[in-house]
């Protein structure tokens, strides 16, 4: 083959498709609804023609929920969801509503709503208040929001925890995300007793932000790139100061800033995207690598059933939540067949989506019915809203379970043990 | 058949190119009765292959003049009658810094001459006008070159002579000319696909058969001194540049690269062949390499851009009678009238030109056809709009194949069926066909075979080859045509063989991984190899 002919390889994700269909076969909103062309023709096929002429962009796109499983499906590793948001970044002429932005904007409504928890956290849940939200804002009238905390996160570790962190000597820099900050602090509570009782020490970023990604999907991607910008400096900080990884407790928040930052808002993230990772794969890294030690509690007792978020699929990280979790004596995991629950962050929450996200989350809904676990378990927290929305069971993140079946005085113990012992902790892990 | 054996007509055109087609529409318009005879499809010679190029002239007005005033007059025009085969892309010469920039001066006082508009611009103002333009040129002559599809051109033609009284024999190839008292009146036709003899009677008859036109004549015992140049060109998998970009230099090889629907094309190569060769062109691998190569200079991004085939063609090219070696060779019009040429009657002989110029070809053949014929009726297609052209209109936000439909049938797209589900589903999802206009393409636009339905629809013609949607075509068509099964597995074959041939001499990357998906659904799973009967190679 000549020179020329080995050369010319195309860069290009639309032409890369080879038109297998496999995407279109996981999709899950093609699953359900006729209505849209599924990945592979929304994506790289109209992409062809939109670049002749914009008229070929069909607001239809925006029935995609952005789960990324046609890009974990494909065998030629063609960003199909990727081409899919870029085309409704580029030419989407749909103004984003007063409730796209609501819905987007979660760090300035979380702090407005926070001031004043329990009047909104009440009125939210009134019949009157849905019906407004339902017929003027277009918010679906079978969601509850997730309720906001009277306590932001920030304000409670500055208050509690940022003191403690100074005994310690390594640490990790906590990206917490807006659920954590204005809906469920206990979340953050628990990753910092777990980090704490490993011997780690728990920074915040010197300045965080949304990640952004309810804005991406909101067409709201300038403002996106913005925050994205303010989470790279801080996180750059970090690195600088040597905290040994910014660990987080949402696969959604972790996704977008490990890959939707560089492929869908031009943000050069190279620096920084290897240290940014899930906290159940930094501490699954260190028990393997026999750096750190858990202990658990002799009578814990759960039945988890653990549903795979699609974020969590497209990072490839599953295994880390899992594998953590099976080191729990006590903790019998039960794998829910992996496909999406139909929220998709803010996309459920739209009165013209509802119908549809309920059908697409269905079978799941069913599956957890008949396992009938003590609880499941998610990385993701709109999975999390979901799941609590349409079935009677409890959704908890892996890193609050480790924290409740810790043992963390043994823990402690374990992992603050003299220099001289270490050689023969190597190969003693703490796995039953 | 039977009833057509004895039939008589005013004019009989022999060739379903755009030559052919744009006689048959003159004739037609004229009153006269026409029957149009192409021993294949309607585009399957030089029309259907070549670059899609509405050229301004400016390629010709160094070199060739004549051609280069004939080419943007033809231009104007057909940016009116013909508005929905034709995008206005605009087009640009660029000078590279190995090209000599004295060239460009010469090359605007020429186009000037000629009547083309051509403005100098700013190296700058060309990158911004086309980003995918070289970014190291050092000169730029911006020009109304577009982009022009020769298939819808082709069938509007057809479709406008059908509307006017004429016929379409499609799959019937002239196996004799009738001569009789020194004139020839009709012609002996084989039907293709029922291997029946037919026989059509006509004063007149036109031959406008391009380069087989050579044979056509022979059949009279007449030498017209055709040479056959094969064109090779690349298609590109998606567009990258939105204007037609050219070098500004006497014109070479592989220095036009042609916006075409969601593709681009670069082409071309010009070589002579012998004329046992041209129903059967293949393209070397020595063409490629030169096609990429000169490509990469227009626009450097065809370097990384999948090459989705490679195709050919042969230009009808005719040296004059006194010239037989062929050294003037020259790419105007050639009409000969064999009666004052020959002492041949009722035989009319129009080659030469280019796409470009096939109404005014059509226009002067037609000419001399009423002139002989006695008929005194001046000629309309300068003004008259063809079907599908009549206005241009555009709404937003309908369903991307309704958006495609209306860009191939212009103005006649709403007679194309989507009332039900099944007319609006999808066929070829790359090109936005759908069962609806496959039916339209049946029943309006002469589409007997799978084969045709790319010339009519573009289905297959997009990133996969056909790998998803040539057997969705085939079982649509088997029910639309009432298509025998079997025959439909044969179809099926050929198309397959018919794509793979434009993807092997490009078959590496995604091309290759393309045509092994191809191989594995249609040889391993369909087992087609084995159906269709021997011979018909689809992949190896």
């Amino acid at each position: 083959m000549s020179e020329i002919q080995l050369k010319n390889i195309s860069r290009h994700e639309l032409e890369q498709c080879l038109k297998c269909s496999i995407c279109t076969v996981y999709c899950p909103v093609s699953a359900v609804e006729p209505k849209y062309p599924g990945p592979k023709h929304s994506g790289p096929d109209l992409m062809r023609y939109r670049i002749k002429d914009a008229a070929f962009f069909n607001e239809n796109l925006k029935m995609c929920l952005n789960c990324k499983r046609c890009e974990v499906a494909c065998p030629n590793d063609v960003k199909v969801g990727d081409i899919i948001q870029e085309a409704r970044i580029k030419y989407s002429t749909h103004t984003p509503s007063l409730r796209d932005r609501m819905l987007a904007n979660t760090d300035f409504v979380g702090t407005m709503a926070t001031m004043v928890a329990p009047v909104v956290n009440f009125s939210l849940g009134l019949k009157p208040a849905k019906t407004v939200l339902h017929t003027v804002m277009g918010i679906d009238k079978h969601r509850t929001f997730p309720s906001y905390s009277r306590q932001k996160f920030e304000t409670w570790f500055k208050k509690e925890a940022e003191e403690q962190q100074k005994q310690f000597t390594r640490f990790v820099s906590y990206f917490h995300g807006c659920y954590v900050n204005y809906n469920y602090p206990q979340l953050g509570k628990d990753l910092v007793k777990i980090m704490n009782a490993c011997n780690y020490g728990v920074h915040l970023l010197e300045k965080e932000k949304c990640c952004g990604v309810a804005l991406i999907a909101n067409g709201l991607s300038a403002q996106a790139k913005r925050q994205g910008t303010v989470n790279l400096k801080s996180m750059r900080r970090s690195i600088e100061n040597r905290d040994e990884a910014i660990v987080t407790t949402s696969s959604t928040c972790t996704f977008t800033m490990r890959d939707e930052y560089k492929h869908l808002l031009e943000l050069d993230n190279a620096d920084v995207r290897d240290s940014l990772m899930l906290a159940t794969r930094f501490l699954h890294t260190l028990i393997t690598a026999g750096k750190i030690r858990l202990a658990f509690k002799k009578d814990y007792r759960k039945k988890v059933a653990y549903h795979s978020a699609c974020h969590m699929e497209r990072l490839g990280w599953i295994v880390y939540s899992t594998e953590l979790m099976r080191m729990v004596p006590g903790l019998d995991l039960i794998m829910l067949e992996s496909q999406c629950c139909g929220i998709a962050g803010t996309y459920g929450f739209k009165k013209e989506n509802y119908e549809r996200s309920q059908q697409i989350g269905a079978t799941l809904f069913d599956h957890i019915n008949e396992v009938d676990p003590d609880c499941v378990s998610t990385d993701c927290e709109t999975c999390k809203w979901q799941i609590e929305m349409s079935t009677k069971y409890k959704v908890i993140n892996p890193i609050s379970l480790i924290a409740e079946a810790l043992d963390v005085e043994e823990t402690r113990r374990l992992n603050t043990v003299h220099e001289a012992d270490k050689p023969r902790m190597q190969g003693d892990l703490a796995m039953p | 058949m039977a009833e057509r054996q004895h039939k008589t007509f005013d004019v009989i055109v022999i060739g379903g190119g755009i030559t052919g087609a744009g006689v048959a529409r003159d004739c037609a318009l004229r009153g006269l009765s026409v029957l149009l005879v192409e021993k294949y499809d309607l585009t399957n010679g030089a029309s259907g292959r070549n670059h899609g190029l509405l050229h301004s002239g400016a390629r010709y007005a160094v070199t060739d003049k004549e051609s280069a005033t004939e080419c943007i007059q033809e231009n104007m025009t057909l940016r009116k009658i013909a508005r929905h085969c034709v995008e206005e892309t605009e087009g640009l010469f660029i000078t590279l810094p190995e090209d000599d920039l004295c060239y460009q001066k010469n090359f605007v006082e020429a186009c000037t001459e000629a009547g083309i508009r051509a403005e100098i611009i700013d190296p700058k103002e060309a990158i911004r006008l086309e980003p995918a333009v070289n970014p190291t040129l050092i000169g730029a002559v911006k020009v109304p070159d577009a982009s022009i599809d020769p298939f819808r051109l082709t069938a509007a033609n057809m479709l406008d002579a059908k509307l006017h009284g004429a016929d379409v024999l499609t799959y019937h190839e002239v196996t004799r000319l009738i001569i009789r008292n020194g004139s020839v009146e009709g012609v002996v036709m084989c039907n293709h696909k029922t291997g029946e003899i037919c026989e059509a009677y006509a004063p007149l008859t036109i031959n406008a058969a391009g380069i087989w036109g050579h044979l056509i004549a022979q059949m009279a015992d007449l030498t017209v001194n055709m040479f056959p140049a094969k064109g090779a060109l690349l298609v590109f998998g998606h567009r990258v540049n939105q204007m037609v970009i050219n070098r500004c230099r006497k014109p070479a090889n592989a220095d036009i690269l042609v916006p075409d629907d969601a593709v681009c094309v670069i082409g071309t190569t010009s070589d002579r062949v012998p004329f046992d060769e041209i129903d059967r062109l293949k393209v070397t691998p020595e063409e490629v390499d030169l096609l990429i190569r000169e490509g990469e200079k227009l626009a450097p991004a065809l370097a990384t851009t999948r090459i989705l085939r490679a195709y050919a063609g042969v230009r009808p090219l005719v040296a004059a009678d006194n010239d037989p070696s062929g050294r003037n060779i020259s790419r105007g019009i050639v009409l000969l009238d064999h009666e004052t040429r020959d002492g041949l009657g009722g035989f009319i002989t129009i080659t030469g030109g280019k796409m470009m110029t096939y109404r005014l070809m059509a226009e002067l053949a037609t000419d001399l056809a009423c002139k002989k014929l006695g008929v005194d009726k001046a000629c309309e297609t300068a003004t008259k709009p063809l079907p599908g052209s009549e206005k241009t209109y555009r709404k937003r936000g309908l369903p991307t194949a309704v958006v495609a439909e209306e860009g191939r049938h212009g103005t006649l797209a709403p007679l194309i069926p989507n009332a039900t589900d099944i007319d609006r589903a999808m066929v070829c999802e790359c090109e936005e066909v759908t069962v609806g206009e496959m039916k339209y393409a049946v029943e309006t636009l002469h589409a007997t075979q799978l084969i045709n339905m790319r010339r009519r629809t573009r289905v297959s013609m997009g990133t996969c080859q056909g790998t998803l949607c040539a057997c969705r075509a085939a079982h649509v068509l088997c029910e639309l045509a009432k298509t025998e099964a079997k025959q439909s597995q044969y179809e099926l074959a050929s198309v397959m063989a018919e794509r793979w041939k434009g993807m092997r001499p490009v078959a590496w990357g995604d091309t290759l991984k393309e045509a092994q998906l191809m191989s594995v659904v249609y040889e391993g799973l369909c087992g087609l190899n084995q159906r269709a009967g021997k011979g018909k190679e689809i992949a190896q």
